[in-house]
């Protein structure tokens, strides 16, 4: 049985929640709603985040293109996701929305660009 | 002396949605004045996501937020001048700007929004003890550096002020690789957003220690640690609880003033607490025709209700220019936060010009429980909203109706109470 106190961020408010997961069985306690009791079990059997970071440009009106990842990841993929990015290195232009790499990190999620990046005037 | 319609000084979230408002409401001749080197403010370094959820329905990052609006701007034909500083503005809104290009212009205006956004409070606000060493960054600045300009400000990292930019900041440096060993926060409570506390600090177990303040900085020309002391009640240190944390960079994030020094070259009264514009039911300010909106009026913690509020100064512009800035005015309500409210935006309304509905925005000076906003009109109380909680980093807000005002109100006050 495993006992983890989290702190619900579906809304302000902020609830302290005792989620206790024994085997299958997964218990949230001190929401104030389904919403927190939702959360709850999510975090503790399929916690998920989206990343964002960016990516050098070559050639571009900025040095830097900023960008996502287009659906949310598995939390513990994280810094796996973050190593591909820093990896990598594209072209100008680059526009929002293009797919930078698809599949990051062996999840089904594509880092997308979030920013405009044109070519710079010579 | 060149003039137009309206101008609207800042390129951001604010100046852009006033811009597509006032054009809405039929304002062909429109000039922004942006310094940067593109639209869209300070929202183009805030590359996270968590943006625009009310306006769009959906989960934006800052820069996306920026270019729905910068499109609109641009396919709507709306003239804009980047690289260009606006130096001054005059009470009879005459508007210097300067560019490369250009040099030094002087325009008039029929209507001025002021929309410059806000800046980091710097070290120097703070009176932090130690040298100048090289190594203390606002969260802000160490954010354009690594989020615009690709330079990592540092290896081993403490933040003073829990404010979002510092949340965010302590996750971005951690995924590039940084070590952020502490968050100390001076007040009992977070500054920051609930879900960054979460995503920023917990996910990545980095401690955020409340009560807590940096006390000295160490090193000579470079950083090298920081000393950190709870403090009291009366949020002095206690001697006796420093501890060192050995670190290569600090970063403040202890809040945002309001970047008001046009603002008061044109004459415009400023508020002692929010350091913005006072302004009236129109969002205008002391000097007549000149519109104030966005984190120049007052800081906002949500974009969302920085281009919501920004739309109205557009249109309130407009209804002004149409009107040949004659407009007329009616009798005078104040509006006061009282016991807890620590501001209201506005400060003043004419029912005359008020719309049916009216959004009033203000900040509470603590963190209350289960309290009631209270509203009373000449002393009466007309109204009370319970709240489940009430936080200084979350703004919050109050309908007012036109109807429910009687005629002889002169005072509505906002409270906190049991
Ligand atoms: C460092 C920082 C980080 C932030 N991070 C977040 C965040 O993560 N999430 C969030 O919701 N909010 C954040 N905010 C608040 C954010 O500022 C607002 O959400 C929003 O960007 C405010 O819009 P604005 O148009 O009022 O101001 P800004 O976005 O600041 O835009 C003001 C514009 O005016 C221009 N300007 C100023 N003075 C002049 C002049 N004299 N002449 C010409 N142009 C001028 C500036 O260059 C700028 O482009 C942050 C603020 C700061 C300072
Ligand atoms: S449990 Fe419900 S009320 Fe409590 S913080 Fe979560 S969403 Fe809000």
């Amino acid at each position: 049985m495993e006992i983890r106190e989290l702190t619900c961020i579906r809304c302000p408010i902020g609830c302290q929640l005792t989620v206790t997961v024994d085997g299958d069985n997964v218990r949230v306690e001190g929401n104030n709603c389904p919403r927190g009791a939702e959360y709850g079990a999510k975090e503790v059997t399929n916690p998920t985040r989206t990343v964002t970071s960016s990516v050098r440009v070559e050639g571009g009106e900025l040095p830097l293109v900023s960008v996502k990842t287009a659906t949310d990841i598995p939390k513990d993929k994280i810094f796996a996701v973050m190593e591909e990015i820093r990896a990598l290195t594209v072209k100008a232009p680059v526009h929002t929305g293009d797919v930078l790499i698809r599949g990051v990190a062996g999840t089904d999620s594509d880092i997308v660009a979030t920013k405009t990046v044109l070519y710079t005037k010579p | 002396m060149d003039r137009h319609d309206l101008i609207i000084i800042g390129g951001g979230p604010a100046g852009l949605a006033a811009a597509l408002s006032a054009r809405e409401n039929g304002i062909e001749d429109i000039l922004i004045l942006e310094r940067d080197v593109r639209l869209g403010g300070i929202l183009n370094q805030c590359i996270h996501n968590g943006f625009g959820l009310h306006t769009f329905k959906e989960e934006l990052t800052g820069p996306e937020y920026a270019e729905r609006y910068a499109k609109r701007v641009i396919e709507a034909g709306i003239p804009y001048k980047l690289n260009t500083i606006c130096a001054d503005i005059s009470p009879d809104r005459e508007v210097t700007y300067v560019n490369a290009e250009e040099g030094c212009v002087t325009v008039k205006a029929g209507a001025v929004i002021l929309a410059m956004g806000c800046r980091e409070r710097p070290r120097g606000a703070l009176g932090l003890p130690g040298f100048r060493q090289a190594g203390v960054y606002t969260a802000g600045t160490a954010q354009r550096l690594m989020n615009i300009e690709g330079y990592l400000v540092g290896k081993e990292v403490v933040i003073l002020g829990s404010g979002d930019i510092g949340l965010i900041m302590a996750r971005r440096m951690t995924l590039e690789g940084a070590k952020v060993k502490v968050v100390a926060e001076l007040m009992p409570y977070s500054g920051g957003l609930k879900r960054n506390i979460v995503q920023c600090l917990d996910d990545f177990n980095i401690p955020l220690r409340l009560s807590h303040t940096v006390t000295r900085v160490h090193g000579k020309e470079r950083v090298e640690g920081v000393t950190i002391s709870e403090v009291g009640a009366d949020r002095r240190p206690i001697p006796g609880t420093e501890e060192f944390y050995s670190c290569d960079t600090l970063l403040l994030s202890c809040g945002l003033l309001p970047e008001n020094e046009l603002s008061k070259s044109a004459g415009v009264r400023l508020s002692r607490v929010t350091g913005g514009a006072e302004v009236n039911e129109s969002l205008e300010t002391s000097v007549p025709g000149v519109f104030s909106c966005g984190n120049v009026l007052h800081v906002h913690d949500l974009v969302d209700y920085v281009s919501e509020e920004a739309s109205r100064a557009g249109k309130n512009a407009a209804a002004f220019i149409k009107a040949g800035g004659m407009r007329e005015r009616g009798r005078v309500i104040t509006l006061k936060g009282e016991g807890g409210v620590r501001y209201t935006v506005p400060q003043t309304i004419d029912p005359k010009n008020m719309e049916d509905k009216l959004t009033v925005r203000f900040r509470v000076g603590d963190v209350y429980k289960g309290k009631s906003l209270a509203v009373y009109y000449n002393g009466v109380e007309v109204r009370r909203v319970r709240k489940r909680v009430m936080a200084p980093g979350e703004m919050e807000e109050l309908v007012i109706t036109r109807a429910s005002i009687p005629e002889d109100t002169d005072e509505i006050i906002i409270r906190v109470e049991d």
